[in-house]
């Protein structure tokens, strides 16, 4: 699952990537000289300290935003392209559900937005409704469901289109750790049965480390990659995996990326 | 118990304060009247003959609350039990004209005011050049326009209900338009984003994000639009040579010093008021209640 040479079938290609946000306290380097090759079915952790550029990347990824220097290849087209071919499903940080849309309703908007017929849309909501365990509730309005409810119906959103590639910017970020450690395991599960590349940002080191093939260790200013961490785990991960010596020793390559990419500061 | 304790007592405490101190008042504004009669008539006049007669003169400089529930009884209910609901002395058959008046500008405002602002927020040029113009508009004061509308169109033979409710559109077209573009803009980044991963057209994007959006902004701005649209009838009114509207009833009034006749129009614009206000109020509790954005 996890083969990361990507001659052929990379899903992200990006070399020599820059991006200078102009603003009136002068230039910020969000990134700078990223290389990064993302092969097909693997699940690649972001993490880093607040303003390395996560975000940033991920939205040069989506075509939110235009990188100032560099390449990057989505699916083997420009980021527009991929956005344009409906290549990606992202989930904010915030669920963002709509208010007036019942959970039905919100699942079913990006369908509508791109045109599938009824009874498919129908079909579509019910089947990732029961993927992220939010069966029986498509007719609650988003207020009536718990945070951690909302963010399971913003990712069955995302997943509810044929978009091979899932970018996810701390979809979990505001939730408790019990919730949280629930979801990753979902999450894992969910991304076993569906085969997608997934993209997912965060601040933890043990969700990263129990979640990806590969890690990605950022430092700030500007934003670099230091560490590119290829995970020893196998595919199967109970939660207690959190518990083996390989895991800790992930975590550990981890902590240790992000104290070099601090030491850019002293 | 609790209910009224919590919910009637201190509004009709209020209600009942207002009502002493608007007869304290009338004695007050009309005594002077009383005493010039009693000197001319030799009279001497006690306290007690003094306030009945200031509660109850023909034309006092403040109606008491009696004398003009009275009025308005004679000019609404009376004249229905007689038959004359539409007769020219009516104030049901007055308060008809400015509402038709009312509702027809309040239209007129609602859809002018919303094609304005989707075009402000969707065309830049328009943006820029439009807005301006909108606020200018409301600096003019509305009882130096009403005339000129009222004989311009008079002279292309456009009179009667259309002209009123131009004025009144004139008016309440501006809390639309300012409401629904603040409105429109609501959806924050992380919304518009969200439609751009989907690739979702701009049509799309108005469509399911923008208007939906905008609902509670364009309520509350209803609310007020309505309230504007009916000033804008009545001053519209003003200059048609007082044929028939409350309007007309407030200058007919004042021509001839009939403070009663006025309070009553007075009065009966307020509940107009109150009365289409609560209307949009419900409009907007069973819209916003279906959309789900009521909890
Ligand atoms: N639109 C923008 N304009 C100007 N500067 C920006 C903009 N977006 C981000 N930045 C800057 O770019 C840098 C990287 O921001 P980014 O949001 O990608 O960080 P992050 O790694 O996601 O941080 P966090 O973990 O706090 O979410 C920061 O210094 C930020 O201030
Ligand atoms: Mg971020």
């Amino acid at each position: 699952m996890s083969d990361s040479d990507g001659q052929g079938n990379a899903v992200i290609r990006a070399e020599n990537l820059s991006l200078t946000f102009e603003t009136n306290d002068g230039p910020v380097h969000a990134l700078q000289d990223i290389d990064l090759t993302i092969g097909k079915g693997e699940f690649v952790s972001f993490i880093g300290p607040s303003g390395c550029g996560k975000t940033t990347f991920l939205r040069v990824m989506a075509d939110l935003e235009k990188p100032t220097a560099g390449t990057i290849c989505v699916n083997g087209v420009t980021p527009e392209e991929a956005r344009k071919s409906r290549a990606y499903g992202y989930v904010f940080q915030a669920a963002g559900l709509y208010p007036w849309r019942t959970i039905d309703g919100n699942v079913r908007l990006p369908l509508e937005i791109m045109g599938y017929d009824k009874a498919d849309q129908a079909a579509r909501v019910k089947r990732v409704l029961e993927l992220v365990d939010l069966a029986g509730f498509e007719k609650k309005y988003p207020w009536q469901l718990s945070g951690g409810m909302q963010q399971r119906a913003s990712i069955a959103r995302a997943l509810a289109f044929d978009a091979d590639l899932l970018l996810m910017d701390e979809p979990f970020g505001a939730l408790d750790e019990i919730v949280r450690d629930h979801l990753n395991e979902q999450l894992l599960k969910l991304w076993a049965k569906t085969n997608k590349t997934i993209c997912f940002v965060t601040h933890s080191i043990p969700e990263a480390a129990y979640l990806s093939t590969k890690i990605v260790v950022m430092s700030p200013r500007p934003g670099r990659i230091t560490d590119v961490i290829d995970s020893p785990l196998p595919a199967e991960r109970p939660l207690d995996i959190r518990d083996s010596k390989e895991f800790l020793e992930v975590a550990h390559r981890v902590r240790e990326g992000l104290r070099a990419g601090h030491a850019y500061d002293d | 118990m609790n209910w009224f304790r919590d919910k009637v007592l201190p509004v009709l405490t209020v209600v009942l304060a207002i009502i002493a101190l608007w007869y304290a008042g009338a004695i007050a504004l009309n005594a002077p009247w009383a005493y010039d009669k009693a000197t001319r008539t030799g009279e001497n006049l006690t306290i007690t003959t003094l306030i009945a007669d200031t509660w109850t003169q023909d034309k006092p400089k403040l109606p008491t609350p009696d004398q003009v529930v009275r009025e308005i009884w004679k000019t609404t209910g009376a004249m229905v039990l007689r038959g004359r609901t539409w007769s020219k002395r009516s104030l049901i058959y007055h308060a008809w004209v400015t509402l038709s008046a009312t509702v027809l500008g309040f239209a007129l405002g609602g859809v002018f005011g919303i094609l304005l602002a989707v075009g402000i927020v969707h065309n830049r040029a328009m943006d820029m050049s439009v807005m301006p113009w909108v606020i200018a508009s409301q600096t003019i004061p509305i009882l130096a326009i009403a005339p000129m509308v009222i004989v311009v169109l008079n002279a292309i033979g456009i009179s009667g209900l259309l002209p009123k409710a131009i004025i009144s559109m004139y008016l309440s077209f501006f809390p639309v338009v300012v409401g629904m573009v603040k409105g429109l803009r609501s959806p924050d980044r992380m919304q518009i984003d969200q439609m751009r991963t989907w690739f979702a057209s701009r049509w799309q994007m108005f469509w399911k994000l923008r208007l939906p959006a905008s609902m509670p902004y364009l309520f509350t701005s209803l609310k007020v639009a309505m309230a504007a649209s009916l000033v804008g009838t009545i001053v519209g009114e003003l200059p048609t040579g007082a044929v028939a509207g409350l309007g007309a009833r407030l200058l007919a009034g004042s021509y001839y010093g009939q403070t009663i006749q006025i309070w009553g129009a007075l009065i009966m614009a307020a509940v107009l008021a109150a009365i289409l206000v609560g209307l949009i109020g419900v409009l907007q509790r069973v819209t916003l209640k279906r959309m789900g954005m009521l909890r």
